[in-house]
């Protein structure tokens, strides 16, 4: 498995409109939904959850970071999708800094290895100071497509 | 201020391994303590302050990692991490979360 594998590149927004983490949230499911990689789940109750989990442990991993992500049924392989806010949002992150790149992961219950699999495959970028830095300076869609497919 | 060094080794228990919430909240609990902390897996050692090292340590269930703490509160800073990882990082509202920040 590789990054290009997981994220979606027709589900990457390189500014955000949201200026709220619930809002990216919203945002990121939404474009992942109207692209069909969401099958029959409800984009509505999937953000919802999504949320839920977050005020529950943050994802804001700190640096600029925040990795939302869930498991559900009706999907059968990990799908991702990229947001950048050049403002940066709250994400209750650890280090309470703003985080200005945010990937949406959503994985298939029935699957924890696969999603395991994703979960590493994108920390093992995001440790990477380059790689975090490019995508946080990235302005459109095609420098993330590029940023994602020369990390691979 | 005498400098301690206090050592354990803990099991990962819980279903998700030590990915990204549960390594979110060891790195907040570790942070708490002026000592450094590491955490080895045997293969990699990671710096138990960053959550950017402390998933690439790719801690799954079953994992058993050894924590090492060197600074004047090294004793507790190792007790409260293994008191966290024997709860299997049990969900807490952070305190920022149920009262104002000042």
């Amino acid at each position: 498995m590789k990054l290009s594998d997981i994220v979606c590149f027709s589900a990457i927004i390189p500014e955000l409109e949201s200026k709220d983490r619930n809002g990216a949230v919203r945002e990121l499911v939404e474009i992942l939904y109207r692209e069909g990689r969401l099958g029959s789940l409800e984009p509505e109750k999937l953000t919802k959850a999504i949320i839920q989990r977050e005020n529950e442990a943050s994802t804001g991993m700190g640096k600029g970071v925040a990795l939302p992500h869930i498991k559900v049924d009706g999907i059968d392989e990990p799908v991702a999708a990229v947001g950048r806010s050049s403002k940066g949002i709250d994400f209750r992150s650890l280090d309470k800094q703003p985080v200005y790149t945010i990937l949406l992961l959503i994985s298939p219950k029935e699957n924890p290895d696969k999603h395991l699999q994703a979960m590493e495959i994108l920390f093992r970028h995001l440790n990477q100071d380059d790689f975090r830095r490019f995508l946080r300076q990235a302005q459109t869609v095609e420098e993330i497509v590029e940023i994602i497919r020369d990390a691979d | 201020m005498s400098e301690q060094v206090a050592e354990t080794e803990v099991e990962i228990q819980n279903e998700e391994g030590l990915h990204l919430r549960p390594a979110v909240q060891f790195v907040d609990v570790a942070n708490r303590y002026r000592s450094t902390i590491t955490v080895s897996n045997g293969t990699m050692t990671a710096d138990a302050k960053s959550v950017m090292e402390m998933t690439m340590l790719a801690a799954t269930c079953g994992s058993r990692l050894k924590i090492r703490a060197c600074g004047p509160d090294a004793a507790d800073a190792i007790a409260a991490l293994e008191e966290l990882v024997a709860k299997n990082f049990a969900l807490q509202p952070k305190p920022s979360q149920t009262q104002k920040e000042g």
